[in-house]
């Protein structure tokens, strides 16, 4: 069993991953990636609508700064987030997207002159200034004030991992691929590298490194629907969790996205309502306006989600063999539009659903999308309790996003994750040392070695796939979009009977390599663990905040849950995972706890300090802008935060300079 | 009535000695909207738990899956089976790569050293300040990389080439797109003399023969001979 010594590891390579991985390199380190599979194919390059920065380039996003781009990040999460990173992230997010740009993302650009749009489904006519013409566009996404969402066709995602995967090649980055971290080496509260399988030998390898960083990806296919890529399933948080000493945040805080296609779960972007789509239902009714009189169809995807679900419980689904849906109409954009802006959704349509949506609508329903829960991290990206362990992208819990986070701001954390953390990481790993000696490194490859021959020994009567599909049904149904104490708690207990009927299994080829039952009998029992995470802190957050919706506890409850769910794996043997939480300040805070502006009013139990907060907040302002204070001086009088000179220089925009 | 459906698949696994490539037969029902994804998890959970293919996005849209599915290199999960007359399948790996076991091949590693060879990243020589407004770009020239770089490196257009049975080096239609991308790349400072001299030979640009192979099966739709000429004739030019 080999072993490989280098400065900086870093595990994943979407677009976290690979940009921290820059950063790493670019500071002169021996830095290795490694990646489940080739770094191309990662779960990012499915991104399909855009990535939020406020350039305020065009038109509909004139007067757009970073102050917007918090606000809307900050409700969009429910208060959940933790503000000073929504700070970092959307003062460095039009930096992002401008070196996105130099490094070749073809972004879809400002052409001048008049053009028509769908807004609220009637035809507007957009002018843009001659003088614009040739900067990056954007387009409208659900919850935010402006049009903010900077594109490329619907294929963002994928220009952008190219972009940065070049440019990792570009600076020789080592990057290897189809090789998977199963454990992690630790040593005293210290993460020294990873215990990593060859997926095409089954060999397994040691990586030690003076920093490790996670950048897994989400944990979406814990569920039975979802939009996910098949290989998000949250490995990369579970083998943190199995370390016993990092801690997991909000991982209840799980999105249900409104317009997959049903019933295959394939994802058609939030930008086919950004761009004048609407949903209709069984009657061709469009419905949203009713529930949403301001925001509508563009309301934040949690609310979206929960009314579609609502309208189908009032008996207004469309009737299928496999279940109820609802229609989304794309066909009042005409079909140039559709074709140009929208290409991979008409075909992603015409394929899997045989529907062309120049003129049909598409099949739709909510499903899970998006993991806002992950490894608990610092605003630096690492983790509190073990050190020298960093995390960033949808794997982190960094956390900015909360309870729910808005179309465009993950691509786009991913990336700015990938700046600000990968620096500080790299920052870590220039000035750690790691002792650790190579009869600890055997035991730690001897333990996983001895642990994969254990489970091809394993003689019972259960297939692991069937174990699987039962986990993934029984989070669908009981830990989904509705939620409630009864099925939360039958969830818990069937997801610890189902870990223990991961030893009654057989698996039929014994070989170590080319065995795809032996990945599924070590991946499964770890993607119950990460599941159980999911439904305990679901069970125990007694208030509906963001995505996560408790029907029996309808009210989001400021007074007793203004705070962040931890959980962790205390002993190996353990049943369940101990549950702590970490207090939100709401002193701290530069936006008090208060209403969305979308979805039920009047439905917050107050915390005591909100209203204290709010007016100090006011009379900070109102003192400050008295004395023709800039708004950067008022930012940071409320909520003072750190962040690299070169991140934290000011955005130029047209128009209005670095004001 | 659902039609029953029988797959043939090409299974082998090179790292067992003992092991020799067989033609297994699995019989299932045909469902609506059956994509070659779900056929093979259906076999994998219910009839040969060790079968190995790639799937990531199951869309369309990473380029993991493709194979041979009756003669024709194609994407696994955007092919159904109620679009084929025939209800009897082979499926075998996509050819020219190194073969893993069974469907799954390594594309990654040689589309790996192909972005390498054509030196597949933006190259310019100016420093760029990030909080700057970004430099504009004639709309028409981004909409064009844009179309150039919707290459998901699939790998059907190597499986479909004539020239890369005969030379094993060719970078193929994926390798010349990825020169015209940068060349019509505003921010990529290479000259058409430098661009020689990556592809100006009988494994770049001089291989192609114009089979259209890679084009008819491209899954993008990419227009690739069209870009390929093009190539050609600036390169000739030159040489
Ligand atoms: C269909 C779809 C559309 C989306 N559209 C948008 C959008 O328009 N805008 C937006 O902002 N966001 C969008 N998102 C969300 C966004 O794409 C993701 O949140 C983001 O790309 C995650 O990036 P990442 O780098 O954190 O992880 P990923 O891109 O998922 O990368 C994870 C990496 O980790 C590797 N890996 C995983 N486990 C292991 C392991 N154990 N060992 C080794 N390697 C491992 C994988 O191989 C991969 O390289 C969309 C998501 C979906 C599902
Ligand atoms: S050019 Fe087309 S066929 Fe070739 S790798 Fe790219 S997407 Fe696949
Ligand atoms: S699995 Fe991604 S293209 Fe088929």
């Amino acid at each position: 069993m080999k072993i490989i010594y280098t400065d900086a590891l870093i595990i994943g390579g979407g677009l976290a991953g690979l940009r921290s991985a820059i950063a790493a390199k670019k500071k002169g380190l021996d830095t290795v990636l490694i990646s489940m599979v080739p770094v191309r194919r990662s779960h990012s390059a499915a991104a399909q609508g855009g990535m939020q920065a406020s350039l305020g380039n065009g038109k509909m996003s004139e007067g757009d700064n970073e102050d917007v781009h918090f606000s809307d990040t900050v409700k969009g999460s429910d208060w959940g987030c933790d503000q000073e990173v929504a700070r970092m992230f959307v003062q460095t997010a039009p930096k992002a997207i401008r070196e996105l740009a130099h490094w070749g993302v073809p972004w879809t650009r400002i052409r001048a002159g008049e053009r028509t749009a769908i807004i609220n489904t009637k035809k507007t006519i957009i002018k843009e200034d001659a003088h614009n013409e040739g900067l990056i566009q954007s387009r409208d996404f659900g919850g935010t004030k402006k049009w903010r969402t900077c594109y490329t066709a619907d294929a963002t995602g994928h220009t952008m991992l190219y972009a940065v995967a070049n440019e990792a090649n570009r600076l020789n980055v080592y990057m290897t691929h189809r090789k998977e971290a199963v454990s992690l080496i630790t040593k005293d509260d210290q993460c020294c590298g990873a215990v990593v399988r060859d997926l095409i030998t089954g060999k397994l390898g040691a990586y030690i490194a003076k920093g490790t960083m996670i950048a897994t990806g989400g944990y979406g296919r814990i569920f039975k629907v979802s939009t996910n890529a098949v290989i998000c399933k949250g490995t990369g948080a579970a083998i943190a969790l199995e370390t016993g000493i990092a801690r997991l945040g909000n991982m209840e805080a799980i999105q249900f996205h409104p317009t997959p296609l049903f019933p295959s779960g394939i994802l058609l972007t939030e930008g086919c309502r950004g761009d004048g789509g609407v949903l209709r239902d069984k009657d061709g009714y469009r419905f949203m306006p009713d529930y949403e009189p301001d925001k509508k169809d563009l309301a934040s995807r949690d609310v979206v989600s929960r009314r579609m679900m609502e309208h189908i419980a009032k008996g207004k689904g469309v009737k299928s063999p496999y279940g109820e849906h609802l229609w989304l109409d794309i066909s009042i954009l005409g079909r140039e539009h559709i074709e140009k802006n929208l290409r991979d959704v008409a075909d992603i349509s015409k394929t899997f659903a045989g529907i062309d949506p120049a003129t049909g609508w598409m099949p739709v329903l909510p499903m899970q999308h998006y993991s806002m829960g992950g490894i608990r991290v610092k605003p630096n990206g690492e983790s509190p309790t073990l050190k020298g362990l960093f995390c960033a992208g949808e794997a982190a819990c960094w956390d900015l996003h909360g309870f729910n986070r808005l179309g465009g701001n993950s691509v786009s954390e991913a990336v700015v994750a990938g700046m600000i953390i990968g620096e500080s990481f790299a920052e870590y790993c220039l000035g750690a040392n790691i002792t650790i000696d190579t009869d600890l490194i055997n035991q730690k490859l001897q333990e996983q070695q001895t642990y994969l021959e254990s489970l091809l020994k394993l003689n019972g009567t259960q297939s692991i796939f069937a174990i699987k599909t039962k986990m993934q049904e029984i989070m669908s149904a009981k830990v989904g979009i509705f939620r409630n104490a009864k099925d939360l708690q039958s969830a818990v207990d069937e997801l610890q009977e189902l870990y223990r009927e991961c030893k009654n299994i057989t698996i039929k080829n014994k070989k170590l390599h080319g065995n795809v039952e032996l990945d599924d009998a070590y991946r499964v029992p770890r993607m119950i663990k990460i599941a159980l995470c999911a439904a305990v802190g679901a069970l125990q957050r007694c208030e509906s905040r963001g995505a996560h919706t408790r029907t029996d506890y309808p009210k989001r409850d400021d007074a007793n849950f203004l705070n962040r769910t931890l959980t962790y794996w205390k002993h190996p043997d353990d049943p369940l995972p101990t549950v702590e939480y970490e207090e939100l300040d709401v002193m701290k805070m530069e936006i008090a706890p208060g209403f969305r502006g979308y979805g039920d009013k009047d439905n917050i139990i107050e915390h005591p300090g909100a209203a204290k907060r709010a007016e100090e907040i006011t009379r900070i302002t109102d003192e400050l802008t008295a004395k023709h204070a800039d708004r950067f001086t008022i930012q940071n009088a409320l909520m003072p935060y750190e962040l690299s000179p070169k991140y934290k220089a000011k955005n130029q925009r047209v128009g209005v300079g670095y004001e | 009535m659902s039609r029953k459906l029988t797959i043939n698949i090409l299974e082998y696994d090179p790292q067992d000695p003992s092991d020799r490539p067989k033609i297994v037969s699995f019989k299932m029902d045909e469902t609506p909207s059956l994509s070659f994804y779900l056929v093979l998890k259906y076999i994998k959970e219910h009839l040969e738990p060790d079968l190995a293919y790639d799937v990531v996005c199951r869309a369309g849209i990473c380029g993991s899956c493709a194979m041979i599915i009756n003669g024709t290199p194609r994407l696994a999960c955007k092919t159904l089976t109620n679009n084929f007359k025939e209800t009897e399948f082979t499926l075998a790996p996509l050819a020219g790569f190194a073969l893993i076991k069974d469907l799954s091949v390594n594309t990654g590693i040689w589309m790996k050293g192909m972005n390498k060879r054509v030196e597949a990243w933006v190259h310019q020589n100016t420093p760029m300040d990030i909080s700057k407004i970004e430099r504009k770009i004639d709309p028409d020239a981004a909409d064009e990389v844009f179309e150039l770089d919707r290459c998901i490196e699939c790998g059907i257009c190597v499986a479909s080439c004539g020239t890369k049975l005969m030379r094993e080096d060719f970078v193929g239609a994926v390798g010349l797109m990825k020169v015209a991308r940068f060349r019509a790349d505003p921010h990529d400072i290479r000259s058409d003399e430098e661009f020689y001299e990556l592809i100006g030979d009988d494994n770049g640009i001089f291989g192609c023969m114009s089979l259209m192979g890679c084009e008819d099966n491209c899954p993008k739709e990419l227009p690739l001979q069209n870009k390929i000429a093009y190539l050609r004739k600036k390169m000739v030019e030159l040489g």
